[in-house]
């Protein structure tokens, strides 16, 4: 019988350790607003990745 | 504390059950016992023994300890509970630099939208075209602004730009040519209602590579009553066909088709469908903002139902996906892998440093929607930045130093909402603005709850 999975990760890179690699501002800005294309920063991709 | 569940956000949608590590932003989908086992574990305050007791009649005991064993081991591998002292002390770097910039170039709008910011198109001041002079000088002052950094952008934004059509054409070949003989990659974006977007401009656009944003508020009747001409004449047919030609004509999805919502039509991802039935497969719909005692508001008493669109709207482009549509609502289009860095979730929107807003004339606000407003002038393209205290201040007002957005389990996804919003709302750029908030979040648990899904099939896909 196989084993249940009871806890599935989905994603691996933990944020914090970003606090000393990232902040190379290379990736586009983020208005929030409605009348923008108001991105929510999640949802941008690092351009150095 | 060895269990402290404030550092972890926890939330069911639909039968999935999801646990996310707020702070390494690792994102967990638990089985339905694992998910009994971690709500009895929270309520017994982190004592494992108690909880596997109190489930003792449902579950096999053993089976729970192995489950308990499990995030034991994320929580040694920094996935559960994770915490990290650089983030009490962790500073923005001071100084930035401008790498993005608003043009004006219209301070005129052919439509008459009620919910418009702008104040159909003028925010406020007499009505205005930018020159080309100015327009020129305002790239000139983003090429040096932006010192080292090569990616940079230029933002049509009016009012109605089409209406200085001509200006729009001549800035986008300077900045292509002065781009090019900088080493500059140069994003030029313009935000358009589409009524004059006829197939010359169509041609143009798409030949000079300008990315689109194109508005159009959903069906018919729900765009027509907000996005009207004067003298409330529909502009829905002119918009739509627009639109359509422009998507059927380009490749490489280089648009955003995007709309507001209203009170009027809290059923919206009605609209979502409709707007991906016409084709357009890129696109947003935003909650419109707006003072309390309009009657387009939305309202407290509207996030319950608000709630239940976003999670239809999740169930729909869930569908989309296993029938291999390609659909990108952009709120949705979460990244939990190769994602921001800190700095940058802590940046946010970067208005007022590091993106500004240009008046016809040339002035310089933190961005658009602060346009017009004397107190927030910042300099103009002549004299440069000359009060540097507004935009330092925008800077400091990041999800850390925001005592709402401090204990927020969203603060990292949504790095603390809009400042015009929170300047509007409660006369202060550190007070987040309660509704936004509320959708936000409620946004976010479905963006999560799609990705999880979507991921769980792709995995059985692969099996397959
Ligand atoms: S303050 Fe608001 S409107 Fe202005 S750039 Fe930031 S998110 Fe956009
Ligand atoms: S949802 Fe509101 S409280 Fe939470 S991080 Fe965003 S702005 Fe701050």
């Amino acid at each position: 019988m196989a084993v249940k999975v009871h806890i599935k990760t989905l994603n691996k890179e933990v944020l914090t350790q970003t606090l000393q690699s990232g902040g190379c501002g290379e990736c586009v800005t983020s208005c929030q607003s409605a009348c923008k294309t108001s991105c929510t920063v999640s949802n941008q991709s690092c351009l150095k990745k | 504390m060895a269990y402290d569940f404030s550092l972890l956000h926890s939330f069911t949608i639909n039968d999935t059950y999801i646990v996310m590590d707020i702070n390494s932003g690792i994102v967990h989908s638990l089985s339905k016992e694992a998910w009994d086992f971690f709500k009895a574990w929270e309520k017994a305050d982190g004592d494992a023994r108690e909880a596997v007791t109190e489930l003792a009649e449902v579950y096999d005991s053993e089976e729970l300890k192995g489950i308990h064993q499990e995030m034991e081991v994320l929580k040694q591998e920094g996935m559960l509970f994770s915490y990290d002292e650089a983030l009490d002390k962790y500073e923005l770097p001071e100084e930035t630099v401008v790498k993005a910039l608003c043009l004006h170039v219209a301070h005129d709008c052919n439509l008459r939208c009620t919910y418009c910011f702008a104040g159909t198109g003028n925010f406020g001041s007499e009505r205005g075209l930018m020159s080309l002079e100015t327009g020129k000088q305002a790239l000139e002052f983003l090429f040096k602004a932006c010192g080292p950094r090569k990616h940079i952008e230029i933002d049509y934004f009016g009012g109605e730009p089409l209406l200085n059509f001509e200006v729009v054409q001549e800035l986008v070949h300077y900045g292509k040519a002065r781009a090019a003989t900088l080493g500059k990659e140069l994003k030029q974006t313009l935000t358009t209602n589409a009524i004059l977007l006829d197939r010359e401009k169509i041609d143009f656009l798409i030949n000079e590579d300008v990315y689109m944003i194109l508005s159009i508020d959903g069906r018919p009747n729900v765009h027509n009553r907000m996005r009207p001409f004067s003298g409330n004449k529909e502009s829905y047919p002119l918009v739509h066909k627009a639109i359509k030609d422009y998507v059927n004509q380009q490749e490489g999805d280089t648009y955003f088709v995007r709309g507001t919502y209203t009170h009027h039509n809290l059923d919206f991802s009605e609209d979502v469908k409709y707007l991906i039935d016409q084709g357009f497969t890129q696109l947003s719909l935003e909650p419109v903002v707006a003072a309390p005692n309009e009657d387009y508001a939305l309202k407290e008493e509207d996030l319950q139902l608000l709630g239940e669109q976003y999670e239809k709207l999740a169930e729909m482009l869930f569908e989309y996906h296993c029938r291999s549509k390609n659909v990108t609502y952009f709120h949705y289009n979460i990244t939990l892998d190769k994602g921001p860095c800190l700095p940058k979730r802590l940046t946010g929107c970067g208005a007022g440093h590091e993106y500004l807003a240009v008046s016809p004339k040339g002035d310089l606000y933190p961005c658009h929607q602060f346009m017009g407003q004397e107190e927030f002038k910042i300099g103009n393209l002549t004299q440069g930045i000359s009060n540097l205290t507004i935009g330092k201040g925008f800077r400091k007002a990041h999800v850390l130093n925001k005592e709402k957005c401090r204990d927020c389990w969203a603060r990292f996804l949504c790095s603390g909402g809009c400042h015009a919003n929170a300047h509007n709302f409660n006369g202060n750029i550190f007070e987040p603005y309660r509704i936004g908030c509320e959708i936000q979040k409620k946004r976010l648990e479905c963006a999560i709850y799609l990705q999880v899904k979507k991921w769980e099939y792709n995995s059985l896909e692969n099996i397959k």
